[in-house]
């Protein structure tokens, strides 16, 4: 963790004064369907510094509408209200291309399935070159350098080869590592990475999300890590927010999951099969007690 | 429940793809009445082993046998009635224009029963009340999807159901409702599970044995207590009972 | 209960219901779109003056009068009268029941023909699929107004082998729709699972896979009926539709085109006619397809 002003030490509320990297001030999702506007996320507001913040929620809950919210990536007919500032910047109130400075370059975002984030038709070294011409005008040979670099700080070694395959010749858990080697080049300030390992087996899940942690922690990066995964998020994350229906329900520091208040929260834990399972039935959510759907 | 009745009976089953060995030289014997797993990650060839009982990977050697009745390489409505399956999906495993009624009923009706009966009772046992009869799938949630599913298996009252992940792409909450709706079928209606996930936990809640699958074979077969004390013989077993362990227990630390 | 409540409930008691819900849905989808009801206005209206033709129409249409040759649009005669004195509003509209059934015999011979073919070659694949998409392309490549010509000279003119001409020239494009639909659901989850319930092939492609290729066919069918008029109306004007004394459109502007520059109306409102037409089932067919679209839909 790098030594910021905000630090890390924890912000719950809206209340947070110190500017951080990131600053979500009620933010609103809004889309309309046949029986009215839907707000699929409400009234979220959290600080971000240079952490690693996991926000953890089921479908339909609004974590993945956030993550595409903060980067403006939610199209009409949705509706995004609130505030969102990056270093200083209002998010709001930039013109699309000014966006599209920031999206790439300052905020980096994985994705769930690398399969369909990796264009099929570039070999993985021509695509990693492109994401660095596109930030800058290297010459030919440090092109090459580069993308041996950066396969290389994703624990690619066998960089050379690797860069000349396509992507379905590449595993899954392979192909989620060069995403992440394209999305560290231009340096950002901010990964959003959503359900980054869902598609990957248990053993792969791990070996990226240490390697996408290492990477994050060693340039002082902050992380927003958005999973449906409560144990998985705990684990990779300093402060955790847990959402449901749109509105944020829990926010604790990851230590402190095991002591969550919530209901939903502790619902979501308990409903989780253990490996040393002797329970005969599994609790299920009570979804009246906080007044959820 | 009889144990002496064998369910499934697996012997030297080779799956190919073209030029490509899904699955080489697999044995496996399930109980009538058991719940066994066969665990792996993906490319291990567990889906395909389920994929040939079933008839729908057809080309295969070996031999495979349920309720004493050698099996053919293609579905039969035979097999239909003491053998189903539930798939992964529920979003793709239901028919996007047709009702949950419009399901039920095709296959009694496939299989000459009139029971109108039959379509609600069962709804009843998975859990689902007589308002979600005419529903279509769009109407329902995933939850609820993988429900008709269940029961759109169990119709036909057979005896040895196949799962193939049935839960892995549910809510957390969803899939505590979807376990548990399983483990009390299985104990009310006698059934037999053969359950393909990569999820070592459910395994624990649902299974009695299991078999771990690498690389097209099975690389060990053990009881589900392996699961809680890590008494794994084989490498792989074990390396893969750790990284889920690690996964599991940060939860509570 | 009211109506309303009655159509868009979420619990459906009978099969009935939810059928009519779902059908009422899709109404107000196509409602919601201004160019889709102005294409149903249309379509609609050609239904019915076909249907009261014989009330609608002032005159006969093959009323021959030569005393009143060639008149321009008048309060008596709104589109004028033909170079036999026949009065061309009359002609226009009996001229609706043929386009009409040209339409209609088209779209019940080549639909049909077309989605089960296409059904059956994506659906069972190898040499089934190689023998039938090889036989559309041979289809697809000829040029349709070309063959039908070709299909119209040996078998003679006249309106029926004009129909069955079309239709032998449109139905290959609703194959190859049919096909690719149809490749994208045969690995499908439920069709898995229905064979596993032991359906037979024949149940799997009429019940399960076949539905859901009729909505884009009818979308393209509907789309393609502006085609199927422009073709029918190119046989007539070149004299192998519909033989005088028809009021067939196409024959109608073929006779107009002597007189095209001093008597503009002969030619020109059978022409009309056939912009309207084929405009309403363009608007209509593009509704269609947002409102039949399931991925469109929420």
């Amino acid at each position: 963790m790098m030594a910021s002003p905000e630090g890390s030490e924890m912000r719950q509320g809206p209340e947070g004064a110190a500017p951080g990297l990131l600053s979500v001030r009620d933010l609103t999702v809004t889309f309309p369907t046949p029986r009215g506007p839907a707000r699929v996320v409400d009234g979220l507001s959290f600080e971000l510094g240079r952490e690693r913040l996991g926000i953890v929620g089921e479908s339909g809950s609004g974590k993945s509408m956030t993550g595409r919210a903060i980067l403006r990536l939610i199209r009409p007919p949705g509706r995004v209200t609130g505030g969102l500032t990056f270093e200083g910047r209002d998010l709001t109130s930039l013109s699309e291309r000014q966006m599209r400075a920031v999206r790439g370059a300052r905020i980096s975002m994985v994705m769930q399935d690398p399969r369909y984030s990796l264009n099929p038709v570039m070999t993985v070294g021509e695509q990693i070159a492109e994401a660095l011409r596109t930030h800058e005008r290297p010459g030919r040979a440090e092109v090459r350098a580069r993308v041996r670099e950066a396969l290389r700080s994703v624990r690619l070694d066998d960089a050379d080869r690797i860069a000349r395959l396509y992507p379905h010749e590449v595993s899954g858990g392979m192909g989620q590592r060069i995403m992440i080697a394209m999305m560290l080049i231009p340096k950002p300030a901010l990964l959003i990475a959503d359900e980054p390992t869902s598609a990957l087996d248990v053993s792969i899940q791990g070996e990226v999300l240490r390697l996408m942690d290492d990477l994050v922690r060693a340039r002082g990066m902050g992380l927003i890590l958005i999973s449906h995964d409560l144990p998985l998020v705990a684990r990779y994350c300093d402060r955790i927010l847990v959402m449901h229906a749109g509105r944020v329900v829990e926010s604790c520091a990851a230590s402190e999951l095991h002591r969550a208040t919530h209901p939903y929260t502790r619902g979501l834990l308990a409903a989780v099969p253990r490996m040393d399972e002797t329970r005969a039935e599994l609790p299920v959510l009570d979804r009246s007690a906080w007044g959820g759907t | 429940m009889g144990r002496d009745v064998t369910a499934l009976r697996i012997r030297d089953l080779t799956v190919s793809y073209g030029e490509t060995r899904a699955v080489e030289g697999v044995s496996l014997d399930v109980a009538e009445g058991e719940s066994v797993a066969l665990v792996g990650e993906s490319g291990s060839g567990k889906s395909t082993v389920l994929k040939a009982i079933t008839g729908l990977a057809p080309d295969w050697t070996g031999g495979i046998e349920i309720f004493g009745r050698p099996r053919g390489h293609r579905p039969d409505k035979a097999l239909a009635a003491t053998c189903q399956m539930v798939f992964q999906d529920p979003y793709g495993s239901l028919h996007p224009r047709r009702t949950v009624d419009a399901v039920l009923t095709e296959a009694l009706r496939i299989h000459g029963i009139r029971d109108d009966d039959r379509v609600s009772r069962t709804l009843s046992e998975v859990g689902l009340d007589a308002r979600f009869r005419f529903r279509y799938p769009h109407q329902l949630s995933g939850g609820q999807r993988q429900r008709v599913a269940i029961a759109r298996a169990l119709i036909l009252r057979p005896r040895l159901l196949l799962l193939d992940e049935p839960t892995s792409a549910l809510d957390v909450s969803v899939q505590a409702e979807i376990l548990n709706l399983l483990k009390r079928l299985r104990a009310e209606l006698g059934l037999t599970y053969l359950l393909v996930t990569h999820d070592l936990p459910v395994v624990g809640f649902l299974c009695e044995r299991l078999a771990v699958m690498r690389g097209g074979r099975i690389v060990e077969v053990a009881p589900v207590a392996a699961l809680r004390d890590g008494a794994f013989a084989d490498p792989y077993s074990r390396s893969l009972h750790a990284e889920s362990l690690r996964h599991d227990t940060e939860a509570d630390p | 209960m009211s109506l309303a409540e009655w159509l868009t409930t979420d619990a459906p008691a009978s099969r009935g219901q939810a059928l009519a819900g779902r059908a009422h849905a899709t109404a107000r989808l196509l409602a919601r779109n201004p160019l889709a009801m102005v294409g149903i206005v249309i379509v609609l209206g050609l239904v019915l003056v076909a249907a009261f033709a014989p009330w609608l129409a002032p005159e006969s249409p093959v009323g021959q009068n030569l005393s009143r040759r060639l008149l321009p649009p008048s309060a008596e005669h709104w589109m004028g009268t033909d170079e036999l004195g026949r009065d061309i509003l009359s002609r226009v509209i009996w001229g609706t029941r043929i386009t009409l059934m040209i339409v209609a015999l088209v779209a019940v011979i080549a639909a049909p023909v077309g989605l089960i073919v296409g059904a059956v070659s994506g659906y069972f694949g190898g040499w089934a699929d190689r023998l039938l998409m090889g036989l559309t392309d041979v289809f697809l490549s000829m040029p349709k107004l070309i063959l039908a010509l070709a299909f119209v000279a040996a078998l003679g003119p006249g309106i029926e082998n004009a129909v069955i001409a079309i239709a032998i020239t449109t139905w290959p494009a609703y194959a190859r729709i049919a096909r690719a639909e149809t490749l994208t659901i045969r690995n499908a989850e439920f069709v898995a699972a229905t064979r596993l319930l032991g359906a037979s092939h024949l149940r799997i492609i009429a019940v399960h896979i076949l539905p859901l290729c009729t909505s884009s066919m009818i979308v393209r069918v509907t789309l393609d009926m502006a085609g199927i008029i422009l073709t029918a109306a190119g046989l007539g004007f070149l004299g192998l539709g519909a033989q005088p004394p028809l009021p067939e459109w196409g024959a109608m502007i073929s006779r107009g085109r002597a007189f095209v520059l001093d008597q503009w109306w002969v030619a020109t409102m059978p022409g009309f006619a056939i912009i309207l037409v084929s405009l309403g089932f363009c608007f209509l067919g593009d509704g269609l397809r947002d409102a039949l679209d399931p991925k469109g839909r929420r």
